[in-house]
């Protein structure tokens, strides 16, 4: 086990290097002048180079990504012109457009996005198991083929589009629920909770169609392994050979994957936080991206990628600590 | 003895073996799987004729009727229904009066190229690649299955947004909008080829080819092939409905397609500021996205069944599995394109 964390973790090293070099090199080739976006449009030629220098955009692209990765590990100094920004590790560089440092401005926007897929999480995961498992316990009657159909329904509309009708429904028809806006957990809890609730039922419908299903295969599949044979044949009821036997197994994938998707939806919320104008990762990604503000893409897509490396690493530890069938090799 | 024989006869009677003919068949017998597959056609007759159609309303996706809006309201439409009448069948575009027929069937023009343009880009790179890792040696197969590793990690959606965006815009952007999709989805095709090759790859028959000079090539395209077909048309299955998707999320972020384009993706991103006033103009574009992705869902499903009814019998009836074949993977496996391989 011990060895097999090892070489786990440098595996993840490996593809999170890989990642900062594919990262770093096609971004590296976008068009338009950073110094001039930096400077704005009014700057003088002579005030375009000075800034070019501080940025340290004039020295070969090799060295401006050793510099990008030292930074990362030991931290690196920006000059400002008249003094020294000391930028600490883990230094993802300064924004081109504010000159804020680029940890910074993700660390300010991780709890909303945090907020928002944890509480999406825990949505999905009540209601895609519930389902699931219901929709297996009553194989072969018309309900199970109406979860079916429902599940199906919600694998199929796109996040943005349930989202926008229950803006549409909730919030401008029926107005019962307030346009959603984003408050801080510490500041105000009640707010933060009605605030997320659209984003999280959204996010939540559509994950929790994958979960049923997922949940209803693996419910079967345990189901029909001997042991539950074997309980059953001791005449053990359904409704405890469930809930007390088959639903440990069964949901060892489910874990595995919802670790999986935790990792994603850091990066995958974009659409549900740009349509909400929840001020997290994505919108930040959303904005920077339109005003080509690098150091701040580069950084988003090294900390939503290393999300995803990791939460991977952890699916693969949990599957095997929940099922000791599985050997981490 | 007599039992397994019995068993064996009863596998050869209810499992045909599995031809297109038979899978075609099979497909013919489910409503599901006709339904599906009468509003795919639909929609691509829909896209493929596109100008005929805006042409007989007599309208076109780009010209503005100012006179269709009510500029005192800021730029709703006039009339029931956003606008809906005789010659504008489902109304006009609140903000701009632009015919929103023409721009929903016109619209399902780029939806449908971009996706079944990316699922086709995902798939050839995605068997090329898995191919040569599964018959390559020790470290092409290595370096390949860390590349792959590298591709699965990136955080698509999130890059894609990034790529679309530093591209200089005189690039064709439903092209682009193909190639980003495409180039960054290969990673789970990949997976699936390599791990179907590698277990082919030991088979008698495929070996007898290998000792009787069959060059890695030949054995790829004569004997490999015929056999990957039924799971990666049913990974492909998967991955054409989450296309559509995806392409409609970046032009709904506004990375997509540029005015005056358009595609359902963009009309609901501009229908985000008329919800209000213009219930109907988010709906359209709506139900035919929820259209387009479920029919797309469901045939795939059906497909995935046709191709292997015994994995599907075996999940319905529950019956305790004993073989390795493709559809009989523990279900983090088989399931979701984003689903990892490895446990």
């Amino acid at each position: 086990m011990r060895e097999y964390l090892i070489r786990r973790i440098l595996g993840m090293g490996g593809v999170l290097l890989a990642l900062s070099l594919i990262v770093y090199a096609v971004f590296y080739l976008a068009p338009g002048d950073p110094a001039q976006l930096a400077c704005g449009l009014k700057c003088s030629p002579a005030q375009v180079h000075q800034v070019r220098a501080q940025l340290g955009i004039d020295d070969p692209v090799h060295l401006q990504y050793a510099h990008f990765l030292q930074g990362i590990v030991t931290g690196r100094d920006f000059s400002t012109g008249t003094g020294v920004l000391h930028c600490p590790a883990p230094c993802l560089g300064v924004s081109y457009r504010t000159g804020e440092q680029v940890t910074g401005m993700i660390v300010d926007r991780l709890p909303v996005t945090a907020s928002l897929a944890l509480g999406a999480m825990a949505l999905w995961l009540t209601l895609g198991v519930g389902t699931g498992v219901l929709s297996a316990l009553r194989r072969g009657r018309w309900s199970e083929r109406l979860l079916t159909v429902l599940t199906l329904a919600g694998n199929s509309v796109p996040v943005f589009v349930i989202a926008l009708l229950l803006l549409m429904l909730f919030c401008a028809q029926l107005q019962w629920l307030p346009f959603p806006s984003y408050v801080g957990l510490g500041e105000d809890p009640q707010q933060w909770f009605w605030g997320l609730l659209l984003p999280w039922v959204s996010l939540a419908l559509v994950e929790s169609a994958k979960y049923a299903r997922l949940t209803r295969s693996s419910m079967l599949e345990t189901l029909a392994e001997d042991h539950i044979r074997t309980f059953r044949a001791y005449g053990v009821g359904e409704r405890q050979l469930v809930t007390r036997h088959a639903l440990r197994g069964a949901l060892t994938p489910v874990i595995a994957l919802s670790a999986m998707d935790l990792g994603t939806m850091f990066g995958s919320a974009v659409l549900t936080e740009s349509l909400f104008g929840l001020p997290g990762l994505g919108r930040l990604l959303v904005y920077s991206v339109n005003v080509i503000d690098l150091p701040v893409v580069v950084g988003l897509v090294m900390v939503t990628g290393f999300c995803v490396v990791l939460a991977n690493a952890v699916a693969d530890v949990l599957y095997a600590v929940a099922d000791r069938r599985v050997v981490l090799s | 003895m007599a039992a397994r024989e019995l068993l064996a006869a009863e596998a050869v009677t209810t499992f045909p073996a599995t031809g297109t003919r038979q899978v075609w068949r099979r497909l013919r017998t489910q409503r599901a799987a006709v339904a599906a597959g009468t509003v795919i056609v639909l929609l691509l007759l829909i896209a493929a004729a596109a100008p005929l159609l805006s042409a007989i309303e007599g309208q076109d996706p780009t010209t503005y009727h100012n006179d269709l809006i009510d500029s005192a309201s800021g730029g709703v439409p006039v009339g029931p229904f956003g606008g809906v009448g005789a010659e504008h069948w489902l109304g006009v575009e609140p903000g701009t009066g632009r015919d929103v027929f023409a721009r929903l069937v016109h619209g399902a023009r780029v939806s449908i190229l971009v996706a079944v343009g990316s699922t086709v880009v995902q798939v050839l790179l995605g068997v090329t690649v898995g191919l040569a890792a599964g018959l390559g040696n020790r470290l092409l197969d290595q370096l390949i299955s860390s590349t792959t590793d590298v591709m699965l990690a990136l955080p698509s959606l999130v890059f894609s947004i990034a790529l679309m965006a530093v591209v200089p815009s005189g690039f064709p952007r439903p092209l682009l909008l193909t190639l980003v999709i495409g180039l960054l989805g290969w990673g789970g095709t990949a997976r699936v080829v390599r791990a179907q090759t590698l277990t082919l790859k030991e088979l008698d028959y495929v070996a007898a080819a290998r000792l009787g000079g069959s060059s890695p090539w030949r054995i790829a395209r004569r004997e490999l092939l015929p056999s990957l077909a039924a799971p990666v048309i049913t990974y492909a299955a998967l991955l054409l409905p989450s296309n559509v998707v995806a392409e409609a999320g970046l032009s709904f972020l506004g990375v997509g397609v540029r005015p005056p384009t358009s595609s359902w993706g963009q009309m609901l991103s501009s229908a985000t500021t008329w919800f209000r006033a213009d219930p109907t103009y988010i709906l359209l574009p709506a139900v035919l996205l929820f259209a387009t992705v479920l029919a797309f869902t469901v045939l795939g499903d059906r497909v995935r069944i046709a191709l292997d009814p015994r994995a599907a019998s075996r999940l319905r009836v529950g019956v305790h599995r004993s073989g390795t074949g493709p559809g009989s993977a523990p279900p983090l496996r088989s399931g979701t394109p984003n689903s990892k391989e490895e446990a």
